[in-house]
């Protein structure tokens, strides 16, 4: 016997749970299908849990900042622990160049309402003590983004999901869409069949092949970025730290104390390391390591105690690939460069409403600027 | 009295072994907690505040609890300390003059740091094959590559090759001509190490960990503290095996800790970490530590085996019992009682289905718990390597839990596959070899029932030897064959054969690695024959001419109180001791008793714990219960990764390389099959490093 549903969701990872949430609250009946053992088991887990929305774009400012609101009070709405806290992010400038870049930004970003400013090197020092002050011209610092656990987050969305009605499969693999007059039908796994009319992409890093499946071509490539987390000592700084200054085999590279009290941190390899394997390689431990020391030489001292790789689905221009597609009911959150875990919450809220046709100016805006078929020429400066 | 008197500082530290030899050791100062106390210059910070009666090195941030030493192996981070400003793990730390160490209490502060540092490139080096571990079959895998040329580098994490090995202070099992069967440990490892150092060509890192096997086919090495990365051809892991731990109320406290940990402490940095170890587990290595643990003068106050049988040799578990420690099998151990350190260990009684019979409990007073339950293999490099498609082989622990004896068999072995893999070895591997690994493999066979031979005349050997296990130095060491093996095979039980031709020469009997075999000298004088019994504790249980001692049979059974005739040491450093004994009890006589049955005996009332047993630990880095594990499990999670992001069960510093089989245990409590369970997903780094020494900071 097929079952039925009003929504399936491929992929449970940080917005596919999130939007099973989403929707599962406006009680669509919802089935998420994922081919691995448990939730969050592809990148959500790799993700370091920086949360901003401190971004160039208007559109991924709107989703981050709805998202915040996820994050910020998910406890005390539901009573989990996510890890979140309202650390802030900051992009010291050590360059010319990075100041005027930040500080133009800047001003883009406090007319969309961010509460971002300028600190001084003095100021800066008491946020991030011990930090390398040689060129240090200031920093940006927004102090309502944040950070939380992804291990948490994504099981706490995933549990909350299931009591408002969501359903999962896991170890369960899609093989086949089934369209009626050009539109969505149903799906085939390797289980079984079922019927939907909302067929939703959240497949991460596997987005493209789902696409295939329908003819529709989504441009998103994966790559890679190696990340790793320290042994717990005493607070010593507070806000993620983004050093957007380019160095031997890498571009920008950033760090925080989370709730743990562990330093996690990332580097984005420069050029781009394209792909999709996850395995550790030599060059990063030595390669960050540096990097982090020179920045801030408090760090030589500090264990790491585990290091991993995961992928970043990639698009053109570094913004995400949201909303609708020409086939109807085949909708995509996707192409998340990385950002999936601090989109999540906004991007299930965003499809929600399209489902529920209760779009506001600002989401219509935004979904233009995501959509499929925007023509890719734009750039995130803040990637 | 193995305690140092002269200097009440100094007070834990072996002053005489009757096997190790202690050396003079230069004397330094450095202080704990602003106390002035004293080291031995380049040992352990661990190991010198033990040596100084500190068992509690801090508080977990996260429960408050006390910590102390746990795995001596770099692995969990229970041992660290602060040592001038820094936060280390003591136990691979070693102690400086002046050092400042202090306490870690909660989480550690960094230290402030100077700008403008400088770093230095990592450096990367070729070899033909690398070896991880410089134990028996690391270092026999080494021997055999070097005989054929092989170029190599041998990585192992201790300051001194051998692995294991420089901890056992007891002869081997096995055959003289393939393992060095009757020869110990201790210089077994040197034999091997010096053999190896015969090749030039062989380089050999000591103090130096492996990190990881990246993905582009580099290893990260931790080499005396320098970061660098090896390419090598072909790997071969010889990384021994893990301790698995088990879940009981009390289990992190200071005091509880693997057989392994134990025996570096005592074996290898000489200093008493306990006065009374109550020992859980009856396998080889239990039994070998509680050996270990008499020899260094600690009391055994009792070993618990939770199977109606131990598992170990029975050569082994006798000798245990002659000398007097208590056994209790189908026991197992219920609750670590004491607030700092441990104070007293509760055991009870399980029925077949190895549940707790109420009302069964017993409490023996004690310092320390040696949990000796079952090794792991440590496969990660393997798998690792495999990841990376490199070509990779393992030998011993790290292939199949095994004797050392078979260790180096099999490590033998894979060197020669390496060489032959290599083009450097045309010919087969031959037959034989893998046959004798197999038999060296052998668990304990079957026990034969115990004759007492008749003969009553001249001098032989009796042989208190009844299980098959694959050991035959006596068979080898007796200068007329008078000992023989059925089908001259290892595994038989060896018979004393053609009696009238035995000169009484002793060799049989201080050779003879389980210590069962006496001599019965019928020839001055029939009624009252002399007896000589080995005797390995005379350094800590000196026996005199002249005194009475309590002669035991076979199992430690009371049989007499007899005087002694004469002492007698030998170069095996296995003393003999004669007794002249009445004809009847003269060919049981099979050991000495030191241990007075009153000091072992529980307390009157036992001490049951009051937590239930979801409140136990069993993840001890992150401190996860029991409770809070089993709830999620019940929750329907299956993926031991799942788990571990929402409990934190397995995120701290071992990287579940403790808890991991305790959880398991749960599913299984909760009636899942291993099969549905996915396991944990295992990442770099092998043990926590600081970023500095992956940029090499100047």
């Amino acid at each position: 016997m097929e079952k039925n549903y009003d929504v399936i969701i491929v992929g449970a990872g940080s917005i596919g749970v999130q939007t099973a949430l989403s929707l599962s609250q406006e009680k669509f009946s919802v089935l998420v299908i994922d081919k691995l053992t448990a939730p969050g088991q592809g990148q959500s887990k790799k993700a370091i849990g920086g949360i901003r929305a401190t971004f160039s774009d208007k559109a991924k400012i709107h989703i981050g900042l709805e998202s915040i609101e996820v994050f910020s009070t998910w406890e005390e709405k539901y009573g989990d622990d996510i890890g979140w806290r309202a650390d802030g992010y900051s992009y010291p400038a050590y360059t010319d160049k990075d100041e005027r870049t930040l500080k133009d930004l800047l001003k883009i970003q406090k007319s969309f309402g961010l509460n971002i400013e300028w600190v001084s090197p003095e100021e800066y020092v008491k946020l991030v003590p011990g930090i390398n002050r040689e060129g240090l011209r200031g920093s940006t610092y927004s102090p309502e983004d944040g950070n939380a656990s992804p291990l948490l987050s994504v099981n706490a969305f995933y549990f909350k999901s299931k009591e408002f009605g969501a359903e999962y499969h896991f170890n369960e693999e899609i093989i086949g869409v089934e369209k009626k007059n050009g539109a969505i039908v149903g799906i085939k796994t390797n289980r079984g069949n079922y019927n939907c009319k909302i067929l939703i992409n959240a497949a991460g890093a596997d987005a493209k092949k789902l696409g295939q499946m329908v003819e529709i071509d989504i441009p998103v490539h994966p790559d890679c970025h190696e990340a790793g987390v320290t042994e717990p000592v005493q607070k010593f700084f507070k806000t993620m730290v983004v050093d957007l200054r380019y160095g031997p085999g890498s571009s920008n590279c950033y760090f925080y104390q989370d709730s743990e009290e562990q330093v996690v941190f990332c580097l984005t390899p420069e050029p781009p390391i394209n792909g999709t394997d996850a395995r550790s390689t030599s060059v990063f431990l030595p390669q960050i390591s540096r990097r982090m020391i020179d920045l801030f030489p408090k760090l030589k001292n500090i264990k790491v105690r585990r290091t991993w790789r995961g992928l970043y689905p990639e698009t053109p221009d570094g913004s995400p690939i949201v909303g609708k597609t020409k086939i109807d009911g085949f909708i995509l959150a996707v192409g998340m460069c990385g950002q999936g875990f601090m989109l999540g919450p906004g991007v299930g809220k965003l499809i929600t409403r399209i489902l529920t046709n209760n779009l506001s100016k600002d989401d219509e805006d935004t979904l233009k600027s995501v959509s499929l078929y925007r023509d890719f020429t734009g750039e995130e400066k803040l990637k | 009295m193995p305690i140092c008197n002269h200097n009440s500082r100094l007070m834990n530290r072996l002053t005489s072994h009757p096997i190790l030899e202690i050396k003079e050791r230069k004397t330094i100062s450095f202080s704990w907690n602003g106390k002035s106390l004293l080291a031995y210059e380049g040992e352990m910070i661990s190991s010198a505040l033990i040596a100084n009666g500190i068992y509690t090195f801090g508080y977990h941030y996260k429960d408050k609890s006390p910590q102390g030493i746990f795995c001596a192996n770099s692995q969990c981070a229970q041992c660290t300390v602060i040592a001038n400003g820094l936060p280390v793990k003591s136990c691979m730390t070693p102690v400086q003059e002046n050092m400042v160490v202090q306490s870690c209490d909660g989480l550690p502060k960094l230290p402030e740091v100077k700008n403008n540092l400088k770093f230095k490139p990592v450096e990367t080096i070729d070899t033909e094959v690398l070896i991880i571990g410089g134990g028996p079959s690391g270092l026999s895998a080494a021997i055999e590559l070097c005989k054929h040329n092989v170029s190599l580098i041998l990585v192992d994490d201790r300051v001194e090759l051998g692995g294991k090995l420089v901890l056992q202070t007891h002869k081997f099992f096995g055959s003289i001509e393939d393992c060095f069967a009757g020869t110990r440990g201790i210089d077994i490892a040197k034999i091997l190490a010096k053999k190896l150092s015969d090749y030039p060509s062989a380089k050999v890192w000591t103090n130096s960990t492996v990190l990881f096997v990246f993905s582009d086919q580099k290893i990260g090495i931790l080499r005396n503290n320098e970061y660098v990365l090896v390419k090598s051809e072909i790997i071969l892991n010889a990384a021994g095996a893990r301790e698995k731990m088990l879940v009981f109320p009390g289990n992190t406290l200071p005091g509880i800790y693997g057989a392994g940990a134990f025996q570096t402490l005592v074996n290898r940095d000489l200093v008493l970490p306990s006065r009374r170890i109550f020992i859980v587990g009856g396998g080889n290595v239990g039994l070998i530590a509680g050996y270990h643990a008499l020899q260094a003068g600690i009391t055994v106050v009792g070993l618990a085996e939770v199977m109606p049988q131990c598992g170990g040799y029975k050569v082994h578990l006798d000798k245990l019992k002659r000398l007097g420690v208590p056994v209790y099998t189908s026991h197992t151990v219920i609750s670590a009682n004491g607030k700092e350190r441990v104070e007293s260990v509760t055991i009870a009684k399980v029925n077949e289905h190895f549940n707790c019979i109420h009302g069964t409990e017993k409490t023996v007073k004690c310092d320390t718990i040696l949990i000796a339950v079952g090794l792991d293999s440590i496969n990660e490099f393997r798998k690792e390597a495999e990841e990376a498609n490199m070509k990779v082989y393992s030998a011993g622990d790290a292939e199949e839990i095994a004797e050392a004896s078979s260790a180096m068999f099999n490590g033998k072995i894979a060197g020669l596959k390496i060489a032959k893999e290599l083009g450097k070895y045309k010919e087969d591997i031959p037959g034989e070899w893998s046959q004798k690994a197999e038999i060296l493999k052998s668990p304990p066979g079957e026990v034969h029932p115990y004759v007492i031979p008749e003969w009553e005349t001249g001098v032989g050997p009796i042989l208190h030897c009844i299980q098959e296990i694959p050991c035959n130095p006596c068979i080898s060491v007796c200068p007329l064959n008078l000992i023989k093996i059925e089908n001259d095979g290892l595994l038989g039980i060896p018979k004393f054969v053609r009696k009238d031709k035995c000169t009484g020469c002793g060799k049989c009997l201080t050779i003879c690695p389980g210590l069962a075999i006496t001599l019965v000298d019928y020839r001055k004088d029939k009624e009252s024959p002399i007896v000589s019994v080995p005797y390995e504790v005379q350094k800590v249980h000196p026996i005199k001419v002249g005194e009475k001692v309590s002669v035991v049979d076979l199992e430690g059974n009371f049989l007499d109180r007899l005087k002694v005739l004469r002492v007698r040491d030998t170069k095996t450093r296995t003393q003999i001791i004669q007794v002249k004994s009445p004809k009847i009890i003269a060919k049981k006589i099979a050991g000495i008793r030191i241990q007075d049955e009153e000091v072992l005996r529980p307390l009157s009332k036992p001490i049951i714990p009051k937590v239930t047993k979801d409140d136990v630990i069993v993840c001890r880095c992150e401190r996860v219960t029991a409770g809070e594990i089993r709830k999620w499990i019940r929750k329907g999670v299956t993926d031991m990764n799942q788990l571990k992001q929402i409990t934190r069960a397995g995120m701290g510093a071992c990287g579940s390389k403790t808890c991991e089989n305790l959880i398991l245990k749960i599913y299984k409590e909760e009636g899942y099959s291993l099969k549905e369970i996915m396991r944990n997903t295992k990442r770099p780094l092998f043990i926590e490093v600081p970023f500095g020494t992956f940029a090499k900071t100047k």
